[in-house]
């Protein structure tokens, strides 16, 4: 096929659930490819020598090679070259911000004079890693005899995990709650990314001879400073942790609830299986969501899933300078999430008994610049106006636990409270103690929680390989 | 783990479980908690205080009243039977410090009422231990519900038992003899408080005009215990804290209880009809 053929071909549209039908439901919102429509997408690779598309990679996934390989109906060999970098495709393909990475370099999209029209990557990862057969992941061979703990499992965990268990290290990852997966099971929900996904990626983890330890607090089950007795190295990939709210009069009523625990109820706890789960829901009819990023997006959508009858997204930037992913916000707004923009809450008014009823608010214009490069927003003095609301859900972003470094003194914090790390090796202030993902660099994405987890799976390598003593006891437990 | 070593009913609705939970009975200090749930497909995330713990043995106890759909089913485990989950121990530790000097014993008064008693325990021992003088006050509405008392006892120096109804010790509520101690000649270093939220409100009240430094251990809604949910938030001297990883124990002076027991009822239309559907209580499904 020549190129003039490839660019020829139509961008394939993804197929979704009509609105209408799936704000009933948690099903997942977008279908997938099918053989013939991935096969058709990946043809539209150019191949071209540059290979942009690699460099806006995280994990550097050879994507041509992956694509081409698709294009050949070769799915479980593309799968295979996807996991050279990438343990989690399935999880990738849905979540990543592909046009804000791989797809927003393509030249593809580039000639085509259009970023939405790029070689759709996600879309195809996706289908290779639903769609391929067997591809049980082989147990890493032992060969090193050092022992590794990683805490936390989500995105850069996992990845951390599997990249030292592949280098032959002996791998134990502690999980605090009851299930592994971190915030691919508590926050990102069922109708963006299936349960049994995140499952299948665990379980592909464990098939590599990685142990998960659950209902484990590092820092209150066992102290930082005993793992680092008991292990040769420890990643700490804990996330952020700790929901941000406003500061603002009424946060303490009924009914408001971070954007954390709202979704942690609805997926990790199952509160929308009514019949079934004992964790309550609670359940609001007018719903307004503080905050303009994909967890506020993912907050507004499961509302409207659990009966609301109006969901208001309250953001005070306009919606150009929304963090959230274009295809968050037109899902949303498909399903009929309300946008209020240029406003902000100042204050929640409560009834007697302690319940929300209203918030106030703000009207905002956009200033200058700030650090950020996105224009500062400015109140609007004398603007001041009220929404009924009888649920409030703050999505305004997370900070650090408090939970390691408080029982870890020795464990530096930058001024925002993440953990400093070394930017070549990941390494802590604290010796053999690496971190990366949330803790590190604050709410980012899957993905780039993933580029973390590898770099400090390499740096965790370097360090063992330079250090002729092994430490661990040989009891992991 | 996990494993159900053994159980006793210290009243119609209150139990005593000794739960198989070795890094946790290693670890644990006064004043922390565990989170369990009881089935691993369905169930829900409940905070329970440590009464107790045996670290050679590897076993917690935990002391609990059955008023919602989990605790009931956890008063049907038997021992033998396995929890589905439990993990801890959580919070921060109690600040133990012996208030003593080298002419006199330091004085603690640690309050517990109702189900409240069993985390006043190990706070009551572990004071005892560092050397101070303690006062244990224990209340009750009625003799049956009066729990723990010998252990009470054992953990103490002097026990006041008090009910509303005057069936056993004194008749009325714990913030008579918390009075009586902080306006006797010589003032308590420190007040304890564990109990229902209204109680803990009444009780800062009785210590605040005798400028005694009273600590309050709260027991709020919560999921995951580590600081991510922020469902456990209580407002502190203005600030907003988390229960879980700021907490359990704050300056009684400074909670604001009202909100907290706001708060405390947030799901109480959620959770009535989970305990209708359960079949756990009876068709009313029983007390709000």
């Amino acid at each position: 096929m020549t190129a003039k053929e490839r660019l020829a071909i139509p961008p394939q549209p993804m197929p979704e659930h009509p609105p209408a039908e799936r704000v009933h439901n948690m099903d997942e919102v977008a279908l997938g490819y099918t053989l013939e429509t991935a096969r058709r997408e990946a043809s539209r690779c150019l191949n071209c020598p540059n290979r942009p598309c690699v460099a806006g990679c995280p994990v550097r996934v050879r994507i041509p090679e992956f694509l081409a390989a698709v294009a050949a109906g070769e799915i479980d060999r593309a799968l295979e070259i996807i996991r050279e970098n990438s343990l989690l495709p399935a999880v990738c393909g849905r979540v990543c911000p592909q046009e804000k990475q791989c797809q927003r370099n393509c030249t593809v999209g580039r000639m085509l004079g259009d970023i939405g029209k790029a070689v759709a990557i996600g879309r195809v990862e996706r289908f290779v890693a639903d769609h391929a057969s067997g591809v049980a992941v082989a147990p890493a061979p032992r060969v090193g005899r050092r022992r590794i703990a990683v805490v936390g499992s989500g995105p850069a965990s996992i990845t951390c995990a599997a990249d030292c268990a592949r280098a032959g290290h002996a791998v134990v990852v502690f999980e605090a709650f009851h299930r592994e997966g971190g915030v691919l099971v508590y926050g990102i929900p069922e109708f963006r990314l299936p349960k049994r996904i995140v499952e299948r990626e665990i379980r592909n983890l464990r098939a590599m001879g990685v142990k998960t330890v659950s209902d484990f607090v590092v820092g209150r089950t066992l102290p930082l400073s005993e793992l680092r007795r008991r292990f040769d190295a420890v990643f700490l990939g804990v996330g952020a942790g700790l929901p941000r709210f406003m500061d603002i009069p009424g946060e303490d009523l009924i009914g408001v609830f971070s954007a954390n625990e709202y979704l942690t109820r609805a997926n990790l706890m199952k509160a929308y299986r009514e019949e079934e789960a004992v964790t309550p829901f609670w359940h609001g009819r007018q719903v307004a969501v503080l905050g303009g990023g994909n967890v506020a997006m993912d907050a507004a959508r499961m509302a409207l899933r659990l009966g609301a009858e109006s969901v208001q997204v309250i953001y005070r930037r306009s919606e150009q300078e929304m963090p959230a992913r274009d295809e968050e916000v037109r899902h949303a707004r498909e399903e009929g999430v309300t946008f209020l923009t240029l406003a902000n809450a100042t204050r929640i008014l409560g009834d007697d008994e302690g319940c929300v009823t209203a918030l106030e608010c703000l009207r905002y214009e956009l200033g200058e610049p700030d650090a950020s490069g996105r224009r500062r927003p400015v109140a609007i003095p004398g603007s001041a106006f009220t929404v009924p609301a009888d649920t409030v859900i703050v999505a305004v972003g997370s900070g650090t636990s408090p939970l390691l470094p408080a029982t870890e003194p020795g464990l530096r914090l930058d001024a925002k409270g993440h953990v400093i790390v070394d930017p070549e090796t990941m390494m802590t202030s604290l010796s053999g103690v690496f971190a990366g993902g949330d803790i590190e660099s604050g709410a980012a994405t899957v993905i780039l929680a993933m580029g973390d987890g590898r770099k400090a799976a390499d740096g965790i390598c370097r360090y063992l390989a330079a250090r002729t003593d092994c430490i661990g006891k040989g009891v992991l437990l | 783990m996990a494993r159900i070593l053994s159980k006793s009913r210290l009243s119609d609705a209150v139990y005593r479980m000794g739960i198989e939970a070795p890094l946790i009975a290693r670890g644990r200090r006064a004043g922390q908690f565990v989170i369990l749930r009881t089935d691993s497909e369905w169930g829900e995330r409940i905070p329970l205080t440590i009464a107790d713990a045996d670290a050679a043995r590897g076993s917690i106890d935990i002391v609990f009243q059955t008023v919602g759909v989990t605790t009931k089913r956890l008063s049907l485990l038997e021992p033998g039977d396995r929890l589905a989950d439990i993990t801890g121990p959580l919070g921060r530790p109690t600040e133990i410090r012996d208030y003593g000097a080298a002419d006199r014993r330091g004085w603690v008064v640690v309050v517990g009422g109702g189900v409240g008693v069993a985390p006043a325990h190990p706070i009551a021992q572990a004071f005892h231990a560092a050397g101070n003088r303690v006062t244990a006050i224990i209340g009750a509405r009625t003799r049956e519900l009066v729990i723990m008392e010998e252990e009470m006892r054992r953990a103490s120096d002097e026990l006041i038992v008090v009910t509303d109804d005057g069936s056993a010790g004194r008749q009325g509520l714990v913030t008579a003899p918390l009075a009586e101690c902080c306006a006797g000649p010589e003032r308590p270093d420190e007040v304890v408080i564990v109990g229902p939220p209204m109680m803990m409100k009444f009780a800062a009240e009785t210590t605040r005009p005798f400028g005694v430094k009273t600590t309050a251990s709260l027991n709020a809604i919560m999921i995951d215990g580590t600081g991510m949910c922020g469902g456990c938030r209580v407002t502190v001297g203005g600030r907003t804290r988390f229960v879980c990883v700021d907490g359990p124990e704050f300056d009684a002076h400074q909670v604001d209880f009202d909100s907290f027991i706001r708060r405390s009822g947030a799901f109480r239309r959620e959770e009535k009809a989970h305990r209708c559907r359960s079949g756990l209580f009876g068709s009313a499904g029983g007390a709000s």
